[in-house]
């Protein structure tokens, strides 16, 4: 697979460590009085869905930047790329 | 009709005319007791026993493909019972004894073969830590044998034992593991479970489940409405997008594992190795092929094929241990659909929807779980209590804190 970096062009996907969905970005509030399920279901429940999936990408081998990519589970393609930390606020 | 060396001589005397369909094509009923959804091995597994030891005959098996079409015919046919926690240990023992009786209680040659299998270990640390696990596993009853660098080169003398980075200085070893003829594992259990009346339905894809009142009572399939008053899901990497149309999220990813197979070679590995300085098992089948894998590629996938960058990484680390390989051809590879869990093991447990039972997150270790995985999810269909070795497989230890991880990776999938 071949990822897109918005900085530094195509990169192969080798250079990258994979964390899982993009979703692990909104941290629940801790202050909030459902916070222990709120974390459980941050921490250890997943969408894990067949098709077009938001995930974070770790550029180790390169800037070391995170990468929000969105890429098809069922085919492998890669749709679009975007730095994480541009990315406005929380994701659904 | 049942298989043994006289009906063998019967047929060959008469053309091999009279050999009939292991398992007959099931249409759908309207209504069983018990649904098994999932057609591969787990769930054939789960059927059998249903109708043999706990006598419930009024069992289907939805497959939305063919049987044995999934991950139990994609592994790399590998048994063993070398686990160090007694969460673990206890289960993957029970099944290795199933292994061990399978052919019997299925009167199926399933090619049981207990050739052994050795996790080597390269520096004084790792050996200390396969003395550990040895002593777990030895304490659930099952059978270690530490190996040191004399007995091992005996054994296997072509290994690369005096790798400058990697020195092999032994092995611990289990003789009682080994390999099966996996598609016979999904082919024995259907024809033993279809002798008992259950109906093994293919192309029968399950499209939602019939849940009213916190109370599951059916599934809508691509063959219409049947109805049931049990459920048992057992469908490995698809768990998440099955489970979805009942609402629910799984504490699991899924994630594309490759398996690799040489040109055939002569007899040269005794029985199942597995390189404790890489991601990388091997053993060699009855035509003469090594089979062989390593890591899975490490994101979400449902695509049941891999990236090359793993493939490279998988034959380095074949041919670091044994040199010898690198002139062998690779013959084929391909990808399952792993059910990797957030703590490496996996759940067979009821859901929070009475009659809905779900058996999943099996990871890469799928294979050799196959007959406990049955029989300990038909105790709980049938009697509504957990097996005693399962009993630790519970859906909400992820909320109580009480999670099974070998490996101590914590609640990232791609590293179990």
């Amino acid at each position: 697979m071949i990822i897109n970096h918005p900085l530094l062009g195509p990169r192969d996907a080798s250079e990258f460590v994979y964390l899982g969905d993009a979703s692990l970005m909104n941290r629940p509030n801790p202050k909030s009085e459902t916070a222990a399920e709120d974390f459980h279901a941050y921490m250890y429940l997943r969408d894990n869905p067949p098709g077009e999936h938001r995930e974070l990408w770790f550029h180790e081998q390169g800037d070391r930047s995170w990468l929000i990519v969105t890429r098809n589970t069922l085919t492998h393609e890669i749709t679009k790329v975007e730095l994480a930390r541009s990315s406005k606020g929380l994701i659904t | 009709m049942r298989y043994n060396a006289l009906q063998i001589l019967r047929q060959g005397l008469t053309g091999h005319k009279g050999w009939k369909p292991a398992w007959r094509k099931a249409d759908p009923k309207p209504e069983y007791d018990i649904i098994i959804v999932g057609g591969g091995g787990h769930g054939l597994a789960t059927a059998h026993y249903l109708a043999k030891t706990f006598k419930h005959h009024k069992v289907a098996v939805l497959e939305k493909g063919w049987i044995g079409g999934g991950n139990v015919g994609r592994n790399t046919t590998i048994i063993r019972s070398n686990y160090m926690l007694h969460e673990n240990e206890g289960f993957y023992e029970f099944s290795l004894k199933l292994w061990e009786n399978q052919e019997r209680e299925l009167n199926y040659n399933s090619m049981v073969s207990q050739r052994g299998i050795i996790n080597l270990y390269h520096s004084d640390p790792q050996r200390d830590a396969y003395v550990r696990r040895g002593n777990a596993m030895a304490l659930n009853g099952a059978d270690p044998v530490l190996l040191d660098q004399a007995a091992l080169r005996k054994m296997c003398p072509f290994l690369n034992f005096d790798n400058a980075r990697f020195p092999i200085k032994g092995g611990l070893m289990q003789p009682r593991g080994g390999t099966v003829r996996h598609d016979a594992v999904a082919w024995g259990y259907a024809r033993s479970a279809d002798q008992q009346g259950v109906d093994i339905i293919e192309n029968c894809e399950v499209t939602g489940f019939i849940i009213n009142d916190g109370i599951c009572s059916g599934v809508e399939t691509s063959r219409g409405q049947i109805k049931a008053s049990k459920i048992g899901v057992a469908v490995a990497g698809s768990s998440s997008r099955v489970m979805s149309m009942a609402g629910m999220r799984l504490p699991m990813e899924s994630h594309v594992l490759q398996a690799f197979v040489s040109e055939g070679l002569k007899p040269l590995i005794p029985g199942v190795i597995t390189y404790g300085a890489g991601h990388f098992y091997v053993s060699q089948s009855d035509k003469g092929g090594l089979v062989f894998g390593g890591d899975i590629d490490g994101y979400n996938s449902y695509a049941q094929r891999g990236n090359l960058p793993v493939v490279e990484d998988v034959c380095e680390g074949g041919v670091s241990l044994m040199p010898m390989i690198g002139k062998a051809r690779l013959l084929r590879m391909w990808g399952g659909i792993m059910d990797m869990s957030m703590d490496g093991s996996p759940i067979i447990d009821k859901t929070h929807i009475d009659g809905l039972y779900f058996n999943g997150g099996w990871c890469y270790g799928g294979f050799k779980a196959t007959p406990a995985s049955g029989y300990c999810f038909a105790q709980l269909i049938a009697t509504d209590m957990p097996h005693e070795t399962a009993k630790h497989y519970r859906m909400d230890r992820f909320s109580r804190g009480l999670m099974i991880d070998e490996k101590g990776q914590g609640a990232q999938p791609n590293l179990h």
